[in-house]
Parts: structure tokens; C-alpha cells; sequence
């Protein structure tokens, strides 16, 4: 078992960068998940830790090993690759062995080591098998227990649940803390899922084209996203953005958008005066626009008119498409609500959990 | 509209089937007829004229031409030729397609490009090497030669088949901590089956088609001369003994035959391995 640090590792195919000062702490026992959208990167630096790819630039550090040049083999991890990457020719028992057979290890604790494994992730009956006589399931099981068995320090899992269908993934992913839970070592698991991201991860690191935007706990990143990029990325449906300008309005502040206007409430105003006369980016959660008619207590409510362009009853919740002047909201309102398609109604905006970016440099100016 | 596309495709194939295999059906009952007989009349009309067949053809040919013996030589010449070949490429192409050599594509285009290179510019200059050395007429002339001949084009075959691997699974393997000399044995090797031995099919019927190199570098001796050899001296000494040529050429096939058809699987999904994803 060991930590895990990036130290300003930067990685180039030929001129195009593909990790740009990579920096990056792993803890001990964690469950870290790097998320981003297709091409950013998170395979590269996985492939990186594990020995695959050269570093470029700076140095990674498994425990408190410097492993720049250190080949794969002699790393002491595990991946699970997205393909599974089961050898065609050995049987699943073979599969799991294979390292257990590159370490010499005596044949009855070889054969009680496979056999745990196979137990722990329910593969024990197909052990006489090959993987091209398994569902993509079991083959993501195996590809798991073949990891597991070699009890490495760290625990690579690249986007091992893509192949898998919504329900099988929904499953595994539970299956998958569970192991992290029972076998206590450092897992980095790459997926361009937030959902996984935040289900599974003790911590998230958030990329973008190579660059680390943002790391901390599922819910610091979901309610205190540093940029555009985090806020859009993090939670779904995905947070509604908004250019505005924070207007005087004789006794009060009002923000000004495109065809829409909502008053700001009177404790809010203070802060917004920072930026006056300014187009910022405005960023609301869908849920954190109401109906009128069932607006929670305690929050600090400000109160729009709009249309509502189409509504999608969910059973536990309804989401509205709403058009003010020319944007475009998505709010996620009570069941009980009464509004239809077409409608004018007045919405409620808590202000309080209102985000606020710098248009320029695309970071929070103020996080909810 | 597959149906009924299908049906002159079916008869076209069939008739292009048929018009290939004629000479070598015509051998074969020519092969089976006395003497004379050939002499006088053609060999289809052996169906319709009185029975008239023979194995004296193939007595004499085995025992008197030597046959028997070039069959042996024949062997002794292509079988190491095919195993070298195939060892040696495959640990070339591995060392292409998954090591990190300096310069290795290079080195590997060099290779390839020496598959246009013509045997016959290599006679002289190889023969006078082998003359040197004494190694003349003798057997490792030939395995040395056939081998050399065979490589360019195999090691770009299986280096061809090796790249096309999943690089996870060696990645895997690698991750796991096998060497490369396990990856090579335990995953690479077992996972090109059929492509090795396609290779090694098309190396074997090279080598044992071969009357060139076997020419140039045996000489014409009996004691060493494989079967091609033999066959093409029974044309010049001869001319006319159709009898003994037809029955000569059809042993020389034998083998080729045999192992075609105890092969045919190989055969087929060699030829596909490269077009069809695994
Ligand atoms: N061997 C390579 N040569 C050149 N460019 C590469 C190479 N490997 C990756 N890249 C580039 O680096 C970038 C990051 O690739 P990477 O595989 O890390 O993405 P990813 O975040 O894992 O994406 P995905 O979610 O699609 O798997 C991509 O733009 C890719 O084109
Ligand atoms: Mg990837």
C-alpha cells in the first residue's frame, strides 16, 4: 500500500501536449477518480503511473519511490484496462495466475490465492473457462480478480465499466467500493462519468485538454466548482449558465440578462456591487430553481418571469425547459406543480446558491 | 437478391475449379498409363478405350530415377529451412512490433526493402562465398541460402500480424511482470498459431518448389539432389519418357498435396487473419 504523487509531470506526443503540469497527491487507501470529458488526458496519466508511457517532464512517485524509467513490471501495480485485456488462449483460472506464475508462487497457495479472488468478484464457477465463452460482466469480474490477486500497493481501473450495460454498471460500481473497502489500498480510477465520479470517489480530480482543474471531495466540487469547466462538468442534468450585468435599479440591484431580469435581493447586493455594470457569468442547479407555489424555507429567493418551453414529469421531480428572453434554463421542480408547456409563470432563483464567474479567465468570482 | 446472384457465381467458380485442376488430373492419369499408350493417344480417352493402368511408372521412377532418394533430400532440405525461418522471424518481428529498439524501423524497412532484391543477383557473389568456404553441394549451402532468401518476407508477415495484436493484453502482461521472452512464449506465440503456420506452410512449398537455389548451389548430384532437380533432369535426359515425367512430377507433388489438405484450416484463416478483425 502507498501514496501516490504526480510531481509537475508533463507529457508530450511528438509537439502536442497531452498532460501539462500534472500535480497531484494520492493518499494512501484512497479512492481517487480523474474525470474529464473523451481526449483530456486520463488515460495518458494512468498509463504513466503504471509504466507504460514516458515521462516527459517531472516525476511520479509511488510510496516514496521516484518511478521516472522504472519499468512496469517492477512498479508493484494492477490495472484493469478498459478493454479487460484477458489473454484468448488461458482459462480464467490461468488468467488470474498468470502473475501469481511470474513470482514463483508455490502451486497450493497459487491455487488458494486464484481461488479467493475468483470468489470475492463471483467468477469461482467459471474458472475452467475461456474468456471468450464469458458475458462482458463476468469478463470485467475476471479482468478485476486478475488485479486483485497479486495484492499490488496500487490499483489502476481504466473506464473499467464502459463496456457494461446501465444496470450491470450502476451494480458493479457498488461492487467496486465495496472491494475498495475490504482490500484498503490505493485506487486511481479514470472515467469520463461524473456519476461514477461522484458515487464512487473518496476525493475527484477534474481535467480538462491535459490540465488538473480542480480536486476535492465529491461535494466540494459539486458546491464549490472553481471554474466554468467544474461547475459544467460536475452534477446532472448540468448547471444552467447565464451572461448578466448587475444593473442599479433605483432602491435595489437587479441582474440584467438577455431579455430577463431578476431583482436581487437586498443581502446579496452588497457583493454584487464588486462587479457592477460587468457582464459575468451567472451558473444555477437546475434544482435550485423553484416553482412559486412550493419554494422551500430559508432560502434567499429572488423571482423571475418566464415560459416554459416543455415539461418532463420524472415522477419524484419534474424538469422544466424554461426560455427567458433568449436563454435557456433547466429547472428541477416539485411533482406537485401545476405548469404546462407554453405557460408564463414566475420561478424563484435561491441566490444564495448562485455562481459567479469571470467572464475573461473563466474562474468562480463567488461559489454557493 | 443474394439467391439469386448466388447461382452463377456458384457455376463460375465451379468452372474456374474444374479448368485449373485439369492438368493436374491429366498428369495423374497420364501418370497411371503404359507407355505406349501415352505415346499414341491422349489422356481422356483412357475412360473410353479398355482399362489400361499401371503402377510400373511409379516403380521405376522411385527405384531406378532415384525419386526415392531426392524425396529424402527434398525433406532434409526444406524442413530445417521452414523452422529456421520461422524462429528467426518471429523473434525478429516480436523485436519489431514490441521492443523499443533504436533505429528499429529502420532496420525493419531495410528488411522489407530487401524483398525486392531478385535471387538472381545474389547467385554469383553468395556461390563464390559458398566456394570459399567449401561449403559447395552441401546441404547447409541450401539451408543457409533458403533461409536468408525466405527471412525479408516473413519478418515483415508476422512483424505485420504481431503489431496487430490487442496492445493491452501485452501491456497487461507486461504489467503483471513477465519479460519480454514471456510475453513472447506465453502470449504472443500461442495467439499467432494460425499465422505461423501459414508462414511456415508457404515457406515449406517454397523451399520445396525451389529449383533454382537447389540448382545453383547442390549441383546436380544424386546423392543431394532433391526432387525438383531430379525431376528437370529427367526432361533433358529424357525428352520423350513421358511416362516416367508425368509419374516423376506427380510424386514430387505428393507431399504438397498432403500437407495442404491436413492443413487447410491453417490455410484459410492465415490467408484471413490480416483482412478479418480477430
Ligand atoms: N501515442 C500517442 N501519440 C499521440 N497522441 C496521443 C497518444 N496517446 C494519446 N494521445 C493523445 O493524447 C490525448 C489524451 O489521450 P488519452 O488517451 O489520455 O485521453 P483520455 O482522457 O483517456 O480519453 P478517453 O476518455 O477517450 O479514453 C488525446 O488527444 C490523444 O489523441
Ligand atoms: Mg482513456
Amino acid at each position: 500500500m502507498a501514496g501516490v504523487h504526480f510531481e509537475h509531470v508533463t507529457k508530450r506526443f511528438g509537439d502536442f501536449t497531452a498532460l501539462k503540469e500534472f500535480d497531484l497527491e494520492i493518499h494512501d487507501r484512497e479512492f481517487l477518480v480523474l474525470v474529464g470529458p473523451s481526449g483530456c488526458g486520463k488515460s495518458t496519466a494512468l498509463r504513466m503511473l503504471a509504466g507504460l508511457e514516458d515521462i516527459t517532464e517531472g516525476s511520479i512517485y509511488i510510496g516514496d519511490r521516484r518511478v521516472n524509467g522504472i519499468p512496469a513490471k517492477d512498479r508493484d501495480i494492477a490495472m484493469v484496462f478498459q478493454s479487460y485485456a484477458l489473454y484468448p488462449h488461458m482459462t480464467v483460472f490461468d488468467n488470474i495466475a498468470f502473475g501469481l506464475r511470474l513470482r514463483k508462487t508455490p502451486k497450493d497457495e497459487l491455487t488458494k490465492k486464484v481461488k479467493d479472488a475468483a470468489d470475492t468478484l463471483g467468477v469461482d464457477t467459471l474458472l475452467d473457462r475461456k474468456p471468450g465463452q464469458l458475458s462482458g460482466g463476468q469478463r470485467q469480474r475476471v479482468a478485476v480478480a486478475r488485479a486483485i490477486v497479486r495484492e499490488p500497493q496500487v490499483f489502476l481501473l481504466d473506464e473499467p465499466l464502459s463496456n457494461l450495460d446501465a444496470k450491470l454498471r450502476v451494480h458493479t460500481r457498488a461492487e467496486i467500493s465495496k472491494l475498495h473497502q475490504r482490500l484498503g489500498t490505493t485506487f486511481v480510477y479514470v472515467t469520463h462519468d461524473q456519476t461514477e465520479a461522484m458515487t464512487m470517489a473518496d476525493r475527484i480530480a477534474v481535467m480538462n485538454e491535459g490540465i488538473i482543474q480542480q480536486v476535492g471531495s465529491p461535494q466540494e466540487l459539486y458546491d464549490e466548482p472553481v471554474n466554468v469547466f467544474v461547475a459544467g462538468f460536475i452534477g446532472s442534468p448540468a448547471m444552467n449558465f447565464f451572461s448578466a450585468k448587475a444593473v442599479e435599479n433605483g432602491e435595489g440591484l437587479r441582474l440584467d440578462g438577455d431579455g430577463f431580469a431578476v431583482d436581487v435581493p437586498q443581502d446579496r447586493a452588497e457583493e454584487m456591487r464588486a462587479f457592477l455594470d460587468r457582464e459575468m457569468i451567472f451558473g444555477v442547479r437546475p434544482e435550485n430553481i423553484h416553482d412559486k407555489d412550493f419554494v422551500p424555507s430559508g432560502i434567499t429567493a429572488a423571482p423571475t418571469t418566464v415560459t416554459v418551453d416543455v415539461t418532463e414529469p420524472m415522477g419524484n421531480e419534474v424538469f422544466l425547459h424554461l426560455l427567458a428572453g433568449k436563454t435557456k434554463l433547466l429547472a428541477r421542480v416539485d411533482p406537485r406543480t401545476t405548469v404546462s408547456a407554453d405557460d408564463e409563470v414566475e420561478v424563484v432563483i435561491d441566490m444564495e446558491r448562485m455562481h459567479i464567474f469571470d467572464p475573461e479567465s473563466r474562474e468562480a468570482v463567488r461559489t454557493a | 437478391m443474394r439467391h439469386v446472384s448466388r447461382g452463377p457465381l456458384h457455376v463460375a467458380i465451379i468452372v474456374i475449379c474444374l479448368l485449373w485442376m485439369l492438368p493436374s488430373v491429366g498428369l495423374f492419369v497420364s501418370s497411371l498409363r503404359p507407355r505406349d499408350v501415352i505415346a499414341t493417344t491422349g489422356w481422356w480417352t483412357s475412360f473410353t478405350t479398355p482399362f489400361e493402368f499401371t503402377l510400373t511408372n511409379y516403380e521405376q521412377v522411385v527405384s531406378a530415377q532415384g525419386m526415392g532418394q531426392s524425396f529424402i533430400n527434398s525433406l532434409i532440405i526444406s524442413v530445417p529451412v521452414t523452422v529456421f525461418v520461422v524462429i528467426v522471424a518471429a523473434f525478429a518481428a516480436y523485436a519489431f512490433s514490441w521492443m523499443d529498439l533504436p533505429g528499429g524501423d529502420t532496420i525493419f524497412l531495410i528488411v522489407v526493402g530487401l524483398i525486392v532484391v531478385p535471387i538472381q543477383l545474389t547467385l554469383i557473389p553468395v556461390l563464390q562465398m559458398f566456394a570459399s568456404s567449401g561449403l559447395t553441394g552441401t546441404f547447409p549451402a541450401v539451408w543457409l541460402a533458403h533461409t536468408a532468401y525466405g527471412l525479408p518476407f516473413a519478418v515483415f508477415l508476422l512483424r505485420n500480424f504481431f503489431i496487430a495484436l490487442p496492445k493491452d493484453l501485452l501491456e497487461s502482461a507486461f504489467l503483471e511482470g513477465a519479460s519480454h521472452r514471456r510475453v513472447f512464449f506465453r502470449i504472443v506465440m500461442p495467439l499467432s498459431v494460425p499465422s505461423l503456420a501459414a508462414l511456415g506452410i508457404f515457406q515449406f512449398l517454397w523451399v520445396w518448389n525451389d529449383l533454382l537455389v537447389a540448382l545453383v548451389y547442390l549441383g546436380g548430384s544424386r546423392s543431394v539432389a532433391p526432387m525438383t532437380v531430379t525431376v528437370s533432369n529427367l526432361v533433358s535426359s529424357f525428352g520423350s519418357e513421358w511416362h516416367l515425367l508425368t509419374a516423376a512430377a506427380f510424386v514430387s507433388m505428393l507431399l504438397p498435396l498432403a500437407i495442404f489438405f491436413a492443413l487447410q484450416r491453417y490455410f484459410v484463416e492465415g490467408i484471413l487473419a490480416g483482412a478479418v478483425k480477430g
